[in-house]
């Protein structure tokens, strides 16, 4: 996506930036509670299932599903390319955790819901964004 | 069910400036328009006005979304006011009047102007035309989580949670035209309303799509304008000029996330635990309703609207409006009869607050629906707001 307009990038907070920063190690970061493991996004340090204040942030498979989706057509600025899709991808550990994305790696008409998909990062300034791509395109004879 | 403070609260006094897709006055000035039109509407001078709201605020942005602020009226009209909150957090647009209610109920003020004022139609020709995650800067508050994906317009959020509906219901391009078509059907014989000319099923289809499934018919018109709506304890509007009309019920609940990304039905938006909660305050049922200005800043806002007040079930909108016969003028459950925002332009949501009262005033002329009994309508649903926000009450007339 190396053609499109610089991303705006979100401002970070203390709760935020681990989730916007492990990307340069590879990592999907999510925030989880010590006790019940309930994972909890946006990550706030609270668990709203058992009220425990313990959090951590776990690596998750980054595998997820597609949601929902919608595939841009108007051109919003110059240099944009004309179709894009965005997506809510909810993430294979647990369905109440939805993540705004792009599906990238694949023809925009080609995505559909509920589809398999897998993270992968790019960076933009001191973040890492994470941006999801069709299960298939790991499969080790399409791996680049 | 008498003891709801809404019930004790009349809307009794309208006013709207000119809309248009670019003014000749500044955002101020449409908005003393609409004010000064709702106060003699009423019958009342500047001097009886104690209270006043607004939606969202005065942000003051380019981007002519909250253009005018609480104060800057206050002191044009050098109002002397008990009571004044502007309500950007709250239950959709209509949460400015909830407010109202509340100060009104608590003795705080007998007659608040309530105001809405756009600027968008001039703000798109001099500045960035979208309100939403600009280029090279870092994106704080609700839409954040959003901010790297390229995401520049409601418009694209909105495609998100329409696509989901149109994948689950099963409805179809030409259902869904019918809203827009209904609403130009409309506008045509609405002389205030910015586009009059029909559209047609192969108009809609032929338009630019935006982000499916949203095409461009599905998305209401950016404008100039300002509505001014007058709420007034109920003892002290008997003696108005206009028929007594009451609030009979309101929702405005926050029952679900209320979160862009994490809403927990995106299919259906926030709007069922709203509407629940409305009904639960009324012995009025869905039968009852003799118009409805359903908010549609897009069109698939107002399928979801049909759905979760009952009109019909669930994912039925599609069969319920088929062509379009049941929301017309003279269909079974009329909608956005002054074209609504796809038509009369984006006044958000108090263009339909207006509009309402137009319709139960029986001030209609050639758009007016003549109600159950043919007598009139009687009672009118208001609905605004899309995503994680939404709202909605009952205004009935004796
Ligand atoms: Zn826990």
């Amino acid at each position: 996506m190396s053609e499109f307009p610089a991303r705006p990038l979100p401002a970070l907070t203390e709760d935020t930036a681990p989730f916007w920063t492990a990307g340069e190690r590879g990592e999907l970061l999510i925030q989880q509670c010590d006790h019940c493991r309930y994972y909890i996004h946006p990550p706030t340090g609270f668990c709203p299932q058992c009220e425990s204040r313990e959090t951590h942030f776990q690596p998750v498979s980054g595998r997820g599903f597609v949601e929902t989706f919608t595939v841009n057509h108007k051109q919003w600025m110059p240099g944009l390319p004309e179709r894009y899709v965005l997506a809510l991808v909810r993430i294979a550990e647990q369905d109440d955790v939805r993540l705004a994305t792009n599906i990238v790696g694949c023809d925009p008409d080609a995505v559909t819901f509920d589809m398999p998909v897998r993270v992968r990062f790019e960076q933009a300034e001191d973040l890492w964004i994470p941006l999801f791509a069709p299960e298939e395109v790991f499969a080790p004879e399409n791996a680049a | 069910m008498s003891s709801y403070p809404e019930k004790q609260t009349a809307i009794t006094g309208i006013g709207q400036s000119q809309i248009s897709r670019g003014a000749d006055k500044s955002a101020l000035g449409l908005t003393i328009d609409a004010a000064m039109q709702a106060i003699e509407n009423a019958g009342l001078k500047r001097s009886d006005i104690d209270g006043m709201a607004c939606w969202p605020g005065g942000g003051g942005e380019a981007n002519g979304f909250a253009p005018v602020s609480i104060p800057a009226l206050q002191d044009a009209l050098r109002l002397k006011l008990n009571w004044y909150s502007n309500a950007s957090e709250t239950s959709g647009q209509f949460g400015a009047l909830f407010n109202a209610i509340g100060a009104i109920a608590a003795g705080l003020a007998r007659h608040v102007i309530v105001f809405r004022t756009m600027y968008e139609a001039t703000a798109r020709k001099t500045s960035f035309a979208n309100a939403l995650n600009k280029p090279g800067e870092r994106v704080y508050g609700i839409f954040n989580w959003y901010a790297p994906y390229h995401v520049y317009a409601a418009s694209l959020q909105q495609a998100l949670f329409f696509n989901q509906y149109v994948h689950r219901s099963g409805i179809r391009p030409e259902q869904i035209a019918q809203i827009a078509i209904n609403g130009r059907r409309n506008a045509a014989l609405n002389p205030a309303a910015v586009y009059r000319t029909p559209i047609t099923v192969d108009d809609y289809l032929a338009a630019p799509i935006i982000a499916t499934p949203l095409r461009l018919f599905d998305c209401d018109v950016p404008i100039d304008g300002a509505t001014a709506i007058i709420l007034s304890h109920r003892d002290a509007a008997r003696d108005g000029p206009n028929p007594l009309t009451w609030i009979e019920a309101v929702g405005s609940s926050m029952r679900y996330r209320n979160n862009w990304v994490q809403l927990d039905a995106l299919s259906t938006q926030a709007q069922p635990e709203v509407a629940r909660m409305m009904w639960n305050r009324t012995d009025l049922t869905v039968k009852d309703i003799d118009v409805a200005e359903l908010y549609d800043g897009f069109s698939f806002h107002t399928l979801n609207w049909l759905e979760n007040l009952g009109v019909c079930g669930l994912y039925e909108a599609k069969d319920f409006i088929a062509d379009g016969k049941a929301i017309a003028l003279d269909g079974e459950f009329p909608i956005n009869t002054n074209g609504g925002a796809l038509s009369a332009g984006r006044m958000h949501a108090y263009g339909q607050v207006h509009e309402a009262c137009v319709q139960l005033w029986g001030q209609g002329g050639a758009r007016q629906v003549k109600g159950k009994g043919g007598q009139g309508p009687k009672v009118a649903a208001l609905t605004t707001a899309g995503g994680p926000l939404a709202g909605c009450f009952l205004l009935a007339r004796d």
